[in-house]
């Protein structure tokens, strides 16, 4: 398995559209970082130069990943889940603050983070229990030991805190729903961020109105033949008005000011103009920036390395979350829709890919894979383009950042290991 | 269903992301976003502004460096606080709440600490700048002036306001522009162009260097010169005599238009309007609604030209060939109208043309105005022709001048007075003042410098104006060098400035002869009422002169208009006869009749309606 047919097997659509994006990445973070007296791409005092290096260590990570035994991955799942979660711990004592979070460890040429590698080990992890043939899902107490391999990490990762990457862990729901955690649960889901958002935009008594109107109609349209008892119907109304009822709660007691002004930011809470203005000035200052930039790269962009706000450094955290605004400004519509349809086609290979998988733990492994960078994908464009609050979470391949590439790569490619071992996992 | 939900998903983000950038990229942008990108700065480069020149080639309006001192808050560091005040000449405290105005403002930009500091300062200033991080001086041009007179006709520059901004893409808040006269009129020539470079800036509003290495930018178009047809000499005399009187003098050289003089009294030392106390003396100028320093009477006073109107009624009458030269007309001292007779105060008797001028005979003008309207079936008729014989000589109209102001005068039509009498309910006998120059007929002292001088061109003249040349190129507007001819012909002039000669010899200006020049001119005196508190009150006559020099090659005609002056030589005609030998001999040989010029004041005649006693007007009092 080692031999020459590796590189055969392995998927080269997935590889290419990889080395793209990693690549229209790289020329966007050189474009932020590049300064007039600029030297060699290689300089490693630069953020270009580093990211060359950093991509280079993906590199070893690949070469590493590939020769490694498939198998491997899936027996000492456990094994990575277990150390993640002791390095997650870890970081607590020994971790170093970077910009208020305490979520990295200094090992002097590079700053390692935990929730990155976390990432890999519990896709594994949830691979490996779900595909145990004793795990059924359907069943409560399975439901519950995943829903723990999930959220373990995520609470620990939010205090650091980065309720960013603590979100991400949520991704993996898509592993569960499609191995048959019944969809509902999802209908459930959105149903309570329909009511989290209506009651702040609302308040309590508008959505209990609207749920008292809306479940009259249901009954008064709903076919004759059709019974459905009333008790569970009251119950769901009574339990939604009490989330409703907490989400005030919530918001006033639990949240910060800055998370509260996100909101308010993104929902059109605040009706005050002025504190609007503030408010956007102030919490909203990224999206702004980030936004107009995009907007004033109109169709074509103003060309590479001739964005004014790009280089004028308006855009606050440009080269990591704010990536994305550079391909904005610089290379216009064309460029962004670009960079979506590369993504886009990217997910919906490895999506095709997963399925074709003999083994369970491949493909569940290989969703796994896919939710965490779709969600990464969606949170970090949908903030940048200003449809998301403010999360601050990496635009996989493409953010500057040096755990961040290489996990994502590792991510990637022990799947795509997996894959090319697909034809032997069957048998 | 669960196979496809994660594609859907993925499908799904595509569309919304696609859509959301649809509507920033395409349906919200705008391709001038550069106006407003906060990443460019544009950085203007200021050419110096044309100088102005007399039309001897003599400077009147240079440029003056200025010294502002700026500051960058963030970059100072500690100093001699004291010292450095003592520099600027300056209190501590008032340096205090000026650096800290500074730092409000921008700790990262500069601001101005003290603007247009005086050469002796900067000289002092300059040697200990750079013991002073943070601080450094700037360099600005202001409009310097190499005469105290001509306020009116140059003009000042001052800041543009909202309408210039919102009407001229040009200019940028903060700059400087004409605002009247030839600043104004010649503003686009006078300042050339800004130069501009695009600054590519960080979020900190610090330069990081040239915006695309600087294609977009532009080098500065240097401002022209111009030579003005003033005669600085001139003017400068004429300015000086008028000191004490309001009222407004224009001379013009009949062969070319050109304006030589223009004064309008009282004015203002050009110099006042310049720099640090400009804001504060144009308050108070632009607050003196009783002399009006700031209003140009010279081309915006409109009155009753009185007697000189009479030259063209009689010119009229020869032109329709009504009267000629030898008709005439008695006069009872004085002409009736109806059962009412008017004065008169020639001295009475049989006057034919050239008595008539000379003396100025009411009652000949009323008999020429009469035969005019005679000549014709209708009054209308007649009112048409006379209204076009007097509007050929550029009266009741706008002049055409290259002066950004006038004022058109007024030569009343048909209209006029159908309006005011009714249509058929007046006749020549019921305007018959106009005949006189008194009446309905108004018109500013330009007009009546020009239609002397086209009486001195023989029924013809060039369109006043100011412009002699701009930069080297010697060509002006066309239309400054076309004659414009009046509806009379030739011949008609010859009897008339005949009479305007005897002026001198036998009539009304025969105290103000000038030695050795042939002058012809008229004397007028002018009615003149005001209200006051809704009081009409009669003010002593106004005291008005038209002539030109020399009567057979004429250098220069002039109309001297001055308020409250009262009879015809008593101001207005010593002061043209002053003029004209200044203008054509250099120097003046009669030094006591300069000298009481130069010293009589109309300050009491001004003051006396607004004393609130009782008093006289028309005394002879000197």
């Amino acid at each position: 398995m080692f031999g020459k047919g590796l590189f055969g097997r392995l998927d080269w659509v997935t590889v290419i559209l990889y080395a793209l994006l990693v690549f229209i990445g790289w020329i966007n973070i050189y474009s932020t970082s590049v300064e007039e007296t600029h030297t060699s791409i290689f300089d490693f005092s630069t953020l270009y130069g580093k990211q060359i290096f950093f991509i280079g260590l993906a590199t070893l990570g690949i070469i590493f990943v590939l020769f490694v035994e498939s198998h491997f991955f899936e027996r000492f799942a456990s094994i990575f889940y277990i150390v993640s979660i002791v390095l997650l711990l870890g970081v607590f004592l020994f971790g170093k603050t970077i910009a208020g979070a305490t979520s990295w460890y200094d090992l002097g040429f590079f700053n390692f983070q935990p929730s990155e590698l976390a990432k890999v080990s519990t896709s594994l992890a949830l691979a490996k229990f779900l595909s145990d043939i004793q795990t059924d899902i359907r069943t409560g107490k399975h439901q519950l030991y995943a829903l723990i391999i999930i959220l373990l990490p995520a609470v620990l990762i939010l205090p650091q805190p980065d309720p960013g990457s603590s979100l991400i862990y949520f991704s993996l729901f898509f592993v569960l729903f499609r191995e048959g955690f019944p969809i509902y649960y999802l209908g459930i889901l959105i149903f309570a961020v329909v009511l989290f958002a209506t009651t702040l935009m609302f308040g309590t008594v508008w959505v209990t109105i609207a749920l008292i109107i809306l479940t009259l109609l249901f009954y008064t349209f709903k076919k004759a033949s059709v019974k459905i008892p009333i008790l569970p119907v009251v119950g769901v109304i009574v339990i939604s008005i009490l989330f409703s009822l907490s989400v005030n709660f919530v918001f006033e007691n639990v949240f910060e000011q800055r998370h509260r002004d996100r909101f308010a930011l993104w929902l059109s809470l605040e009706k005050d103009e002025g504190k609007l203005d503030e408010i956007r000035k102030t919490i909203g200052y990224n999206t702004y920036q980030s936004e107009k930039a995009i907007e004033s790269g109109g169709f074509t962009g103003k060309g590479f390395l001739e964005g004014t706000r790009t280089k004028g450094d308006f855009v606050p955290e440009q080269h990591t979350d704010y990536i994305f605004s550079s391909v904005g400004e610089e290379w216009g519509f064309l460029g962004t829709t670009t960079v979506i349809l590369l993504f886009s086609l990217f997910f919906l290979r490895l999506i095709y890919i997963a399925e074709r998988q003999k083994s369970d733990f491949s493909r569940m492994y290989g969703y796994g894979v896919i939710s965490i960078l779709v969600f990464h994908y969606f949170i970090n464009v949908g903030m940048v383009i200003g449809l998301l609050p403010t999360i601050g979470v990496p635009l996989p391949f493409f953010s500057y950042g040096g755990s961040g590439l290489i996990f994502f790569t590792m991510l990637l490619f022990v799947f795509l290991k997996l894959d090319s071992n697909r034809l032997k996992d069957g048998i | 269903m669960k196979k496809l939900l994660l594609s859907s998903v993925v499908v799904l983000i595509g569309f919304t992301f696609i859509g959301r950038l649809s509507y920033l990229q395409l349906f919200r942008f705008s391709p001038d976003q550069i106006l407003d990108d906060p990443a460019i700065k544009k950085v203007y480069d200021y050419p110096e502004r044309g100088y102005i020149y007399d039309r001897d080639g003599k400077l009147l309006v240079g440029n003056q460096p200025a010294y502002d001192v700026m500051v960058i808050p963030r970059e100072v560091k500690p100093l001699d606080t004291l010292e450095f005040c003592g520099l600027l000449g300056i209190e501590k405290a008032e340096f205090m709440s000026k650096m800290e105005k500074a730092r409000i403002y921008s700790p990262r930009l500069p601001s101005v600490l003290v603007p247009q500091l005086s050469k002796e300062d900067y000289a002092r200033l300059q040697e200990k700048m750079r013991h002073y991080t943070g601080f450094y001086i700037q360099k600005r041009s202001l409009r310097y002036y190499n005469t105290k007179s001509a306020a009116n006709v140059l003009g000042y520059i001052s800041e543009v306001n909202e309408w210039d901004l919102k009407n001229n893409p040009y200019y940028v808040a903060g700059e400087l522009k004409g605002t009247t006269g030839i600043e104004q009129q010649y503003e686009e020539i006078l300042r050339g162009r800004k130069g501009v470079k695009h600054i590519q800036k960080d979020r900190f509003n610090r330069d990081i260097g040239p915006y695309k290495e600087g294609k977009l930018d532009t080098l500065p178009e240097q401002g022209k010169e111009i030579h003005i047809t003033l005669d600085k000499v001139l003017q400068e005399y004429g300015e000086k005599l008028m000191h004490g009187k309001r009222g407004g003098i224009v001379a013009i050289e009949p062969k070319s238009g050109e304006i030589l003089a223009m004064i309008s009294g009282p004015t203002y030392d050009p110099s006042l309007l310049v720099g640090r106390k400009r804001s504060r003396n144009y308050s108070k100028l632009h607050y003196d609604t009783i002399s009006k320093p700031t209003w140009d009477r010279s081309i915006l006073a409109q009155q009753s030209p009185g007697s000189p109107f009479k030259i063209l009624n009689a010119l009229v009458g020869l032109q329709e060939g009504v009267v000629d030269a030898n008709t005439k007309f008695k006069c009872y001292h004085g002409f009736y109208v109806g059962n009412t007779l008017r004065g008169c105060h020639c001295g009475g008797g049989a006057r034919d043309l050239n008595p008539g001028i000379y003396k100025s005979c009411n009652a000949y003008f009323a008999g020429v105005f009469r035969k005019i309207f005679d000549k014709y079936e209708t009054t209308d008729e007649g009112m048409d022709v006379w209204e076009k014989h007097m509007k050929s000589f550029g009266l009741g109209n706008f002049l055409g001048t290259d002066l950004p102001t006038g004022a058109p005068g007024r030569i009343p039509d048909k209209a006029f007075y159908d309006k005011w009498y009714g249509d058929g309910r007046w006749a020549a006998s019921t305007i018959i003042s106009n005949s006189i120059g008194q009446g309905e007929i108004a018109a500013t002292p330009l007009q009546l410098a020009n239609m002397t001088a086209a009486i001195a061109n023989r029924g013809y003249f060039y369109t006043p104006h100011v412009i002699k040349s701009v930069g080297n190129n010697g060509t002006i507007d066309p239309k400054f060098t076309e004659p414009r001819y009046t509806t009379i012909d030739r011949k008609h002039f010859d009897p008339v400035i005949e009479g305007m000669r005897n002026v001198y010899h036998y009539g009304t200006a025969r105290w103000v002869t000038v030695p050795d020049i042939e002058i012809a001119g008229k004397t007028g005196t002018v009615e003149n009422f005001i209200r006051v508190d809704g009081e009409r009150m009669q003010l002593t006559d106004h005291s008005v002169f038209v002539a030109f020099a020399p009567v057979d090659n004429p250098q220069i005609a002039l109309a001297v208009y001055i308020e409250n002056g009262y009879y015809g030589s008593r101001y207005a005609g010593h002061i043209a006869s002053l003029l004209i030998e200044k203008y054509l001999k250099g120097e003046i040989t009669r030094k006591d009749l300069e000298k009481r010029m130069l010293e009589k004041t109309l300050e009491h005649e001004y003051a006396k309606p607004y004393s609130g006693e009782p008093f006289k007007i028309n005394e002879y009092v000197w």
